[in-house]
């Protein structure tokens, strides 16, 4: 539930860097992604990517959940979430203000105080941020009610980074949507979000440069599933010791005469 | 009158931001704009007056993550 609108699905998927729009339309199908995120770039008068993009985004009739990709400072992150907001009709937007070039970590002051100035301006902020408790309470107070820790780097497909961390933000904001943004590369890290207790992943690279892009988002949807599955299956604690599963009372003695 | 519309200089008759748009080739299309940095709505493009060296920015939907 994000922002009062229920889904169905809990897989957010990514846009960009697909091989071609036809790869990315049976992708998102086989995701069975109910939102998808997109972005907005400069685009001459002859242009027509974004013209063409927008149709096809339009004839997928899902809600879209465009970003703020690239922007480093607090007036470009707002100025392009006005832009977003207009172009896209929704007042969504997925905030990211980066801090640095080579790992696109979030500047987190400069995200709150975004976070703070859209959310006053009527906008429903899904905040990319990174897995820290503080930083995440500031977010929520600035108005912000999804989260969105990164696992890893943008595109870096390392899985969960810090899972301590991450298990602490859940156990830290029982009733806020979290949602794992950026850094997987393979389901199995996707299930351990789940299995985590997080609401929803979202993804684009590890979908969009798979060797079967299709089929690498079928099998990122059964992992979500199976990993939400377990989380309210309750899984069992690791322990160090062996715990024989098959009942030892009722074994016939036959040896040791 | 030169503007600058996403960096690149084009000379256009003083007016507003709205018959730029049109000369430029965006007419009726789905696209945002903002000038020196603050974002103008599109009701507003017919107000907005263009003056010597304005950095018009024009943007439309693209694949994002």
């Amino acid at each position: 539930m994000f922002y009062g609108v229920k889904l169905g699905s809990r897989l957010l998927l990514g846009t960009a860097r697909y091989p071609s729009p036809a790869i990315l339309e049976a992708a998102i199908k086989a995701s069975k992604a109910e939102i998808v995120t997109v972005s907005l770039r400069r685009e001459s008068g002859k242009g027509k990517a974004g013209q063409s993009f927008w149709s096809f985004i339009q004839a997928t009739g899902l809600r879209v959940l465009p970003n703020t990709a690239g922007c480093h400072s607090v007036q470009e992150a707002v100025q392009t979430a006005h832009m977003a907001r207009e172009l896209f009709d929704t007042k969504w937007i997925k905030l990211e203000v980066i801090g640095d070039s080579d790992t696109l970590q979030p500047d987190v002051f400069g995200l709150v105080e975004a976070a703070r100035i859209l959310s006053e301006e009527g906008f429903k902020v899904f905040p990319y941020t990174t897995e820290d408790l503080i930083v995440c309470e500031r977010l929520v107070e600035a108005g912000c009610r999804v989260l969105m820790p990164w696992g890893a780097p943008i595109g870096s497909a390392r899985g969960l980074n810090n899972v301590y961390g991450l298990r602490a933000l859940r156990a830290h904001f029982p009733d806020i949507p979290l949602v794992i943004d950026a850094g997987l590369g393979v389901p199995s890290h996707a299930a351990a979000a789940m299995e985590l207790g997080y609401d929803a992943v979202l993804l684009n690279t590890a979908v969009a440069e798979a060797g079967d892009p299709v089929e690498m988002a079928r099998a990122f949807a059964l992992a979500i599933e199976a990993g939400r599955a377990a989380f309210i299956a309750r899984p069992l604690e690791p322990r160090d010791m062996a715990v024989p599963s098959t009942p030892v009372i009722g074994k016939a003695v036959l040896g040791g005469l | 009158m030169r503007i600058f519309l996403n960096d690149d200089a084009h000379d256009v008759e003083a007016g507003t931001l709205a018959a730029a748009l049109e000369r430029l080739g965006f007419g009726g299309r789905k696209i945002a704009t903002a000038v020196n940095g603050r974002f103008v709505p599109a009701p507003s493009r017919e107000t907005v007056k263009l003056a010597e060296g304005d950095r018009v920015e024009v943007v439309a939907p693209m694949q994002g993550g």
